[in-house]
């Protein structure tokens, strides 16, 4: 579906997108993370043929996109990032229009109804929430009958609930067996919808792979927490968890590979001295941290530009 | 779609935005009726005599290019800068829809309110101010309207060009035509204008728009009422305006 190969943009001393290569495949959903700033939205544009690039390979449903003719818009559809709607026009009429330039578009109050605004289609768009005016976006590029949709950061800035319902919608669209390259900057939508996820740092892919796979996951330490009460020194613990723990007050920390004896033994020397555990917690490292490691905790800041 | 109907689909849909979107029929179709009423009660009926007619016969062919300016320069201006801004072009620019149909409805929906308001100027003129409706120089009107409506497009495109964002679009777009509007003998009758300040607005093509449309309006008129001249300056704005905006029109946003 997707081919990219050493893909490279700068913009004039500037190298937003600096040497990716991507292969998406048939059906899949594929996930593009990154923190605002990576080159996200610049390497999406590339492939939506917005923008033109400085090196490097793409073929996008066999057509280079800077290259592509209005036939090969007859099978991708965009939901761009900040894109507002005509106000003056209802649900049912924005897709309809949009249902006019395509050769064979999908039934309209069918697209209306499969992105949950079968209640909202005589309503002007202007009258539409921002999740809504979000699917209503998302009708407008699936009304077309695309084999390949792209949504960049399809969610942001939507509440919790307007989020769930468009993920059911992106999810709806595996079953009609669309292709979906999606840009996120959120995690658990990754996690929840990707087959596949890239992340980007600093316009390189720094990890690829099944959201669960991700930068081995699995073989990462598992981080053991909890509080001594006062009076118990970090000398007092058993030997296999103090000469692994950081100590900080009252607050010890163990990063493992083993944590079922370390915990045996923990948790052991607690019940035979009646010592409480005050929040004690086990956590597997979270994708969350694997991307804020990988990233190097830039998730959290800089604005895209 | 493709074809025709897609032009025909297109153009319906810019029709609905046009009639429903409460700004665009205010000072596209209210705007200019209102001008007509007030300047024709100040003015009264006196009579202009560097010209020979009412001041009524005078302000109708007035209003009426105001109302072609208005309904393409400054609709296209104002809506397209909205458009680009609010991502809608580039959404546009996405789909099947070629960029030609695209313009062809745009265009086609500010021609068409120029002809309805071409035609409601007309009648209100005749009915309200007894202004004689023309007969032998309506071909005059209807080449004056074609070749006007046509340059006043350009450049409502080639205007979208350098306003940077959908707030300053009313601004600059006034800014450049209110002041053409008063030397060019629009909104005070050009025989109340210094000769020095008509010289200058004889640069840009307002005034020559209103008098290709005045004389086919003058009863004094003998003959077809051509005004090739001023017409050809109208046409040579149009396509300066057309060469602009085919080289720096931008279908994405500017932020």
């Amino acid at each position: 579906m997707i081919t990219v190969a050493g893909l490279r943009k700068s913009y004039g001393e500037l190298e937003a997108v600096r040497g990716i290569d991507l292969e998406i495949r048939r059906g899949e959903i594929f996930a593009f993370l990154g923190p605002n700033g990576a080159g996200k939205t610049t390497t999406v544009e590339i492939l939506e043929g917005y923008r033109t690039r400085t090196a490097g390979e793409v073929s996008v449903l066999g057509v280079d996109p800077a290259r592509a003719d209005r036939d090969w818009h007859q099978h991708v559809g965009f939901v761009l990032q900040e894109c507002r709607l005509t106000p003056e026009l209802t649900v049912t009429e924005a897709v309809s229009q949009y249902a006019g330039y395509y050769a064979a578009p999908r039934d309209v109050g069918e697209t209306v109804d499969l992105v949950g605004l079968a209640d909202k289609a005589d309503s002007r768009t202007a009258q539409l929430s921002g999740g809504q005016q979000r699917r209503l976006d998302v009708a407008l590029a699936l009304v077309g009958d695309p084999e390949l949709l792209f949504l960049d950061e399809p969610t942001t800035g939507f509440d919790p609930s307007a989020r769930r319902q468009a993920w059911k919608v992106i999810a709806s669209l595996r079953e009609l067996g669309k292709t979906v390259f999606l840009t996120t900057h959120y995690m658990d939508e990754a996690q929840t919808l990707a087959d596949r996820v890239a992340i980007l740092s600093s316009g390189r892919i720094v990890a690829e792979g099944a959201p669960d796979e991700l930068g081995e996951r699995e073989q990462r330490p598992t981080q053991i927490r909890f509080r001594l009460p006062g009076g118990v020194g970090g000398a007092a613990l058993p030997g296999s968890v103090s000469s692994r723990a950081r100590i900080d007050g009252r607050a010890v920390s163990l990063s493992v590979h083993d944590p079922v004896p370390v915990l045996r033994d923990l948790t052991t020397w607690a019940s035979e001295d009646g010592i409480e555990l005050e929040g004690l917690e086990v956590r597997r490292p979270s994708l969350e941290d694997v991307y804020l490691e990988l990233t190097d905790g830039t998730a959290e800041t800089g604005s895209e530009s | 779609m493709t074809g025709l109907p897609l032009l025909l689909h297109q153009f319906r849909y810019d029709q609905k935005v046009f009639w429903r979107n409460p700004a665009s029929v205010f000072f596209t179709v209210l705007l200019p009726l209102i001008f007509l009423f007030i300047f024709a009660t100040i003015f009264g009926n006196d009579e202009i005599e560097e010209r020979g007619v009412k001041t009524t016969t005078y302000y109708v062919p007035a209003i009426v290019a105001l109302a072609v300016i208005s309904a393409t320069t400054q609709s296209l201006a104002i809506n397209l800068t909205e458009d680009r801004e609010r991502g809608l072009l580039k959404r546009v620019r996405g789909t099947p829809l070629p960029a030609s149909a695209f313009v062809a409805g745009r265009v086609g929906n500010s021609l068409v309110v120029s002809i309805l308001m071409v035609i409601v100027v007309a009648v209100i003129g005749r009915l309200v101010y007894d202004v004689t409706l023309p007969t032998e120089t309506i071909p005059a009107i209807l080449v004056t309207l074609a070749v006007g409506a046509f340059a006043f497009s350009c450049l409502g495109f080639a205007l979208t060009t350098i306003i940077p964002s959908e707030d300053a679009a009313p601004a600059i777009s006034n800014a450049l035509i209110l002041p053409l509007y008063f030397i060019s003998g629009i909104f005070i009758p050009d025989s109340e204008i210094p000769d020095g300040v008509l010289h200058f607005a004889d640069v840009f093509p307002i005034r020559h728009f209103f008098e290709a449309f005045f004389t086919a309006w003058d009863p004094n008129t003998v003959g077809a009422g051509f005004e090739w001249g001023d017409l050809a300056i109208v046409a040579v704005w149009g396509l300066a305006g057309l060469v602009v905006a085919l080289r720096w029109f931008r279908w994405e946003p500017r932020r």
